[in-house]
C-alpha cells in the first residue's frame, strides 16, 4: 500500500467516492461553525470595531491562495517526474479555485481597507503580491484551456507553474524592496506573543479548516470531473478510428 | 439576532456576501459541471456498449 | 551556434523582419504619454523612469511571437531540434538574436526619449545601465514565453498574458535604479539584483524553453 496507488484514476475514484460525502459533511460543519461563530459571537476590536469580523473569511481565503499554489507546484513536479495523470488533473482542478480565493482575499481585502486605511487599494507589497498571483492564475488557467493536446497542456502548465513559483517568489521580495507597506503583520503565528488574543483565535483556525476541506472537497469534485472528461474523449476518439 | 455592526455594518456585510457568493459560485458550477460531465460519459459508454 | 544568430540577425534585419517595428512602438508610447498627463515638466521628470522602462518592456513583448513562429510553420525548428547542437543553445541563440535586435536598440534610443520625458540629467547613465542589463532577461523570458506558445494559432494574446507577470521584478529593479539614480540615491541594490535576474535566466531558462520547445514538436 503505497500513496501512488491513488494515482491509478480508476483506484482513485473508487477512494475520493466513498471519501467525499465525509469531506463534504466536514467542510460544512467547519464553515458554518466557524463562520456563524465569527460573525455572531465574537466581540468587536478596540481598534477595528466591527470590521474584525471580516478575518474569519479574509485570512483563511488568502491562506488558501498560496496554498493551492504550492498544491499544484507539487503535482505538476509529481507529474513530470512519475507521470501520472491523476496528478496533472488534479493541478488542473485546482488552479480555478485558487484564483477565486485571490479574488475573495483582495475583495474582502479592498472592502476591509476602505474604513481601516482609507483607501480600497493601496500599493502595499501584500496587497500588490497577491494581484501579481491573480495574474499567474489566469495565465496557467488559459494555458491550460488553450492547448487541445491533454498531455502537452499538463507537460506545458506544469513547467510555467514551476517557472511561475521562482518567479512569484521573486515578486513578493521585489515588491518589498519597491514599497513598504500599510498591512500588519501576520495574525497567526507560532511565536505566542504575536496571534491575536483568544476569543478571536479559535472561530479562525475552525475558519481556516473549513476553507482547508472546501478546498480538498473541491479539488477532489473537480479532478473527479477531468478524469471522465479524459475518459470520454479517449471513448469518442475510439469511436472515429472505428 | 443581528450582532451590532456599527458604523462598519456595510463593509462587514458586504464582505461576508461577496466571498459566500463566489464560494458558493465556484461549488455551483464544479457541481453542474461534474454532472454534466458524467451525463456525456454514461452516454458514451451506452453507445460503446450498444455498438461493440 | 554563431551561425545561428547571424542567420536570425539577417533574418530580421531584412525587409519585412520587423526589425524597426520595436522601436517605432517604443517612440509612439513615449510620445503619448505627455498627451495624457500634461507637458508639466515636473510631473513628467517624476514619472520618466517609469515610462521609460513600461514602454521598453512592451516593445519588447511587441516582437516575442516571432521568435520561433516563422521556424515552427516552415519547419526549420523541427531541424533545429534534431540538429547536433543542444535545443538549449538554440534558445539561448534565439533569445540572444531578439536581443539584439529589441533589446540593444531600446537601450540605445533610450536617453533620447529621456530628453521628451524631462528625466532628471543624473538619470542617464543609470537608464542605459539598467536597460543594458535588465532588457537580456526580458528577451530571455520572453523566449520562454514564446517557447510555451509555439504551437498555437492565437498563441500573440495568449503569449502576454503569460509573460507580462513574469516581467514584474524586472520591471522594478529596473525602473527602481532610474528613479532612484534620478533622485541622487544609492541605486547598487537594484542594478546588482537586475544584473542577477538577467544572469539567473539566461543560465536557467534556457532548459525551461528548451523542455517546452520538445513538448510542443512532440
Amino acid at each position: 500500500m503505497s500513496l501512488w496507488e491513488y494515482a491509478n484514476p480508476q483506484k482513485f475514484m473508487q477512494t475520493s467516492s466513498v471519501l467525499l460525502p465525509f469531506v463534504s459533511v466536514l467542510t460544512a460543519v467547519c464553515l458554518v461553525v466557524g463562520l456563524v461563530w465569527g460573525f455572531f459571537l465574537t466581540p468587536e476590536a478596540a481598534n477595528f470595531g466591527s470590521t474584525v469580523k471580516i478575518i474569519y473569511v479574509h485570512v483563511p481565503s488568502a491562506m488558501m491562495a498560496i496554498n493551492a499554489w504550492v498544491m499544484m507546484l507539487v503535482t505538476s513536479l509529481i507529474w513530470l517526474i512519475r507521470r501520472h495523470h491523476v496528478s496533472a488533473l488534479a493541478a488542473r482542478a485546482a488552479a480555478p479555485i485558487g484564483l477565486t480565493m485571490t479574488v475573495i482575499a483582495l475583495i474582502t481585502g479592498a472592502i476591509w481597507g476602505e474604513p481601516m486605511w482609507g483607501t480600497y487599494w493601496a500599493w502595499d507589497p501584500r496587497l500588490t503580491s497577491f494581484l501579481i498571483l491573480f495574474l499567474f492564475y489566469l495565465g496557467y488557467i488559459a494555458l491550460w484551456e488553450a492547448i487541445e493536446n491533454p498531455d502537452a497542456a499538463a507537460d506545458l502548465t506544469s513547467v510555467l507553474c514551476i517557472v511561475g513559483s521562482v518567479f512569484a517568489l521573486l515578486s513578493r521580495y521585489a515588491v518589498n524592496f519597491w514599497n513598504q507597506g500599510l498591512h500588519q503583520g501576520a495574525t497567526l503565528s507560532l511565536d505566542k506573543e504575536e496571534n491575536i488574543s483568544d476569543v478571536y483565535w479559535l472561530p479562525l483556525v475552525i475558519c481556516i479548516a473549513g476553507f482547508v476541506l472546501l478546498f480538498v472537497t473541491l479539488v477532489l469534485v473537480r479532478t473527479r470531473t477531468e478524469i471522465r472528461a479524459r475518459r470520454i474523449k479517449a471513448l469518442v476518439a475510439r469511436e472515429r478510428m472505428g | 439576532m443581528m450582532p451590532e455592526l456599527g458604523k462598519y455594518a456595510g463593509a462587514v456585510l458586504s464582505s461576508y456576501g461577496v466571498s459566500l457568493a463566489l464560494m458558493a459560485a465556484l461549488v455551483l458550477l464544479s457541481m453542474a459541471r461534474g454532472a454534466r460531465v458524467r451525463r456525456q460519459l454514461d452516454e458514451a459508454e451506452a453507445r460503446r456498449r450498444d455498438h461493440g | 551556434m554563431i551561425a545561428l544568430l547571424l542567420r536570425d540577425l539577417n533574418l530580421a534585419v531584412r525587409a519585412g523582419g520587423g526589425f524597426g517595428l520595436g522601436l517605432a512602438f517604443f517612440l509612439i508610447v513615449t510620445v503619448l504619454v505627455p498627451f495624457g498627463v500634461g507637458p508639466e515638466g515636473a510631473i513628467l521628470s517624476t514619472i520618466a523612469p517609469g515610462i521609460l522602462w513600461v514602454g521598453a518592456l512592451l516593445a519588447c513583448l511587441l516582437s516575442l511571437d516571432r521568435i520561433f513562429a516563422l521556424d515552427f510553420e516552415d519547419g526549420s525548428l523541427d531541424l533545429l531540434a534534431t540538429a547536433p547542437i543542444p535545443l538549449e543553445g538554440v534558445v539561448a541563440m534565439k533569445a540572444a538574436a531578439h536581443w539584439f535586435t529589441t533589446g540593444l536598440p531600446l537601450t540605445l534610443a533610450a536617453p533620447v526619449l529621456g530628453l521628451l520625458l524631462n528625466l532628471d540629467g543624473a538619470g542617464y547613465g543609470w537608464l542605459v545601465a539598467s536597460l543594458a542589463l535588465g532588457t537580456p532577461a526580458l528577451s530571455m523570458i520572453g523566449t520562454f514565453g514564446a517557447a510555451l506558445t509555439v504551437g498555437l494559432k492565437r498563441g500573440g494574446l495568449l503569449l502576454s498574458l503569460l509573460v507580462l507577470p513574469l516581467y514584474v521584478p524586472t520591471l522594478i529593479f529596473g525602473a527602481e535604479t532610474v528613479k532612484r539614480g534620478a533622485d541622487g540615491m544609492a541605486t547598487g541594490t537594484a542594478l546588482m539584483m537586475l544584473g542577477a535576474i538577467t544572469l539567473a535566466a539566461s543560465a536557467l531558462l534556457p532548459f525551461a524553453a528548451a523542455a517546452a520547445i520538445r513538448i510542443n514538436l512532440r
